[in-house]
């Protein structure tokens, strides 16, 4: 059975049409990229898919292990499964990485039926997540991403995955602002989730992430839809093209 | 230049039938035999004769109006001795000194007074009105000298029925190891008004914390006047808190005027979450040099709720520092004030002030009024203040969703997260942990 389908997705902003069709189909064990250049609607897609407001859904449908996505409130849609990596999270000043996650982990453990995890249980799981991302204690302690490099925010939302284990994970723009090494730590990250029970839908402008997670199926996102699905080479045919073959130019990019 | 909060007043604003009140409640008193604090109440009254209730014409009061405060009953509370208290409010872990007062009046039986040191008066002004009336005039006198012109309509009243209250005085160079908290509970379906009296004095080097606690129940339109005043001496240091949870049809006036002197600390920290309309009015002299001041608060309201924290830090002479951070979160059809001035007085060189005043409104009938005021007079001093007023961060809000915290535990954590901010300022940890829990149980109950 499909994890996640996308079918005929339109979205608009303020009246303005941003998704204009998309059909999409992601299976538990795979990890899918979108490509696409700037306006895309890549993001747009990652956010109603995660359910923040402002977007009015004008057709189409999203099925997400079997429930019908777009009917559920945004913590609902995390309790179910679904993870967005931020492309840019967002700072909590006065909550602590360790309270806020413990909040979420227990909201999601409370909605499977399993029982909360105690200070120190989720002490001991969140110390172990956060020594496979290179991350210390300190950063544990810290209020979310306040004062975090670029790089450290973007592992402290794959330490947030690695702790809430979620079926689907949609990575939007992960590799924004990282330089190499922090790239290929939080890639390493993301490649140990990846699992046969897991899917993944890496959103990305560039193929230099897709060297660190190498993706099963890649999709070209413009104009508000799939204009093309292919295997992997895919992606370093974009990478040498351009996306002038699907009428835009990538001149501002 | 002008030091007051709240300049002298005309009497034409509030209806000569709320001070007819005034003067007929004040017989109900026990009569007081000293001849000085006899004139002590006699001089209050004729002064609150002649000023009257402030009104909102007044630029102090402009935010704040005392309307209905005339339509309460203005007798004192009926003897508060079998009043029955199922629960005494503690910010602390182990029992320690403490004063209980019912509707104003002391109730010895709740309260503890033994293990002080050697030389340290805590005691109630009832009591010490009966043993020894000579010594608490003399520290009246000796208080009030150091606040000349510091008269105040609500102060007045408070001295027209001057009848209890207490007295914390600390000698030079001892330090309390415990906190002394003042307990002030309103007796349920009391309809009434007290005045109690507070006066600390913390001699040279002497160091003391203070708890207040102000609270009633819903119900009851009661009026809780509190006049305070307050000496720091020499080197002294004094950690003041104050938790008000009076009943929501209850007002709640507190003055607090505290004078500091060289090389004191004095750490002040008030949270304001109950009563219809509270205002803590708090004004801080700082006569000595190398003074550090914090006067800081914060409030959590709803309803049709008020909460007024008016604040003077008045910089008298060089090298002292005054930081001051009041935040608020306000929902329903509340409204909270915030009147911070500062004035640095020509001698006040090298002062160090700092001011932030926050307000996060939860609804869109909610709102803030906030009127920083700096006046400085001398040129070389350093005083930043800042003020904002703001919805909770649809960003902040969305993260948190979609890590799975269910929206009402993300408000919560969000509102918890602005006021901390505030609470941070507490220096006494069991205090802050106290003040935050009770803050806590303000957006449980907001939130059901």
């Amino acid at each position: 059975m499909s994890l996640i389908e996308i079918k005929n997705l339109h979205a608009s902003v303020d009246g303005k049409a941003i998704l204009k069709g998309v059909d999409l189909t992601i299976n538990a064990g795979e990890v899918h990229a979108i490509m696409g250049p700037n306006g895309a609607g890549k993001s747009t897609l990652s956010y109603v898919l995660a359910g923040r407001e402002g977007y009015e859904i004008t057709e189409g449908s999203v099925t997400f292990d079997g429930q019908d996505l777009l009917a559920l409130e945004v913590e609902e849609r995390a309790a179910a499964g679904l993870f967005l990596a931020f492309q840019y999270p967002v700072e909590i000043p006065g909550v602590t990485n360790a309270t806020f996650l413990k909040e979420a982990l227990n909201a999601i453990r409370k909605t499977r039926g399993e029982s909360p995890l105690d200070a120190m249980q989720f002490l001991k799981l969140i110390r172990a997540k956060a020594k496979d991302l290179s991350m210390t204690d300190e950063m544990i302690k810290r209020a979310v991403n306040v004062g975090f490099s670029g790089g450290e925010k973007k592992r402290n939302e794959a330490l947030q995955m690695a702790v809430l284990q979620p079926k689907l994970a949609i990575l939007d723009e992960t590799d924004s602002g990282l330089d190499i090494d922090a790239l290929k730590i939080v890639a390493e990250g993301v490649n140990k989730l990846r699992s046969p029970e897991r899917g993944m839908l890496v959103i990305t402008h560039y193929q230099r992430l897709l060297d660190y997670i190498v993706p099963d199926v890649v999709h070209v996102l413009a104009n508000g839809r799939i204009q093309k699905t292919g295997g992997k080479e895919l992606a370093l045919e974009l990478e040498a093209k351009g996306y002038a073959e699907f009428g835009i130019s990538d001149a501002a990019a | 230049m002008s030091g007051e909060l709240t300049p002298t007043h005309s009497p034409q604003g509030t209806g000569a039938s709320f001070i007819e009140q005034v003067k007929q409640a004040q017989p109900a008193l026990a009569p007081v035999a000293h001849p000085w604090l006899a004139c002590f109440r006699a001089e209050g009254m004729e002064r609150f004769a002649k000023a009257g209730l402030p009104t909102t014409r007044n630029e102090a009061w402009k935010f704040t109006s005392l309307r209905g405060l005339d339509k309460l009953t203005l007798s004192p509370a009926p003897d508060a001795k079998s009043v029955p208290v199922d629960a005494i409010p503690t910010a602390l872990e182990a029992p320690g000194p403490r004063l209980v007062f019912i509707g104003g009046q002391f109730r010895a039986d709740l309260s503890r007074t033994q293990g002080l040191p050697d030389g340290v008066l805590l005691d109630a002004l009832s009591a010490q009105m009966a043993t020894d009336p000579q010594g608490l005039a003399d520290r009246m006198e000796g208080l009030l000298a150091r606040f000349p012109g510091a008269d105040h309509p609500m102060r007045s009243l408070n001295a027209a029925f001057l009848a209890d209250g207490a007295l914390l005085h600390v000698p030079a160079g001892v330090k309390l190891a415990q906190p002394v908290e003042l307990v002030f509970l309103a007796p349920p379906g009391v309809a009434a008004a007290w005045h109690p009296r507070l006066l600390v004095l913390v001699e040279d080097g002497a160091e003391a914390t203070i708890v207040e606690h102000h609270a009633g129940q819903p119900g009851a339109a009661y009026l809780s006047n509190i006049a305070a005043d307050v000496a720091v001496g020499t080197g002294a240091r004094l950690h003041h808190y104050k938790i008000q949870r009076e009943g929501t049809d209850a007002f709640h006036i507190a003055t607090l005027n505290t004078h500091l002197a060289d090389a004191s600390t004095y750490d002040t920290f008030v949270l304001n979450l109950g009563a219809r309309l509270a205002r803590h009015e708090a004004r801080q002299v700082l006569g000595g040099e190398k003074i550090e001041a914090r006067v800081s608060g914060a409030y959590a309201i709803g309803g049709d709720q008020v909460s007024d924290i008016t604040t003077l830090i008045d910089h008298a002479k060089p090298n002292c520092t005054s930081r001051e951070v009041v935040k608020g979160v306000i929902d329903g059809k509340a409204r909270g004030v915030f009147q911070g001035k500062i004035i640095v007085r020509p001698d006040a060189q090298k002062t160090d002030g700092y001011q932030l005043n926050r307000a996060l409104l939860l609804s869109e009938t909610s709102e803030i009024n906030s009127k920083p005021e700096l006046e400085i007079y001398a040129d070389d001093v350093k005083c930043s203040h800042g003020a904002t007023a703001g919805e909770l961060d649809e960003d902040q809000m969305f993260y948190l969703r979609a890590r799975g915290v269910p929206r009402d535990v993300a408000r919560v954590m969000l509102i918890g997260a602005f006021l901390d901010e505030a609470m941070d300022e507490i220096i006494d940890e069991q205090v802050r942990a106290y003040f935050r829990a009770a803050a806590a149980a303000w957006m449980g109950t907001e939130r059901a």
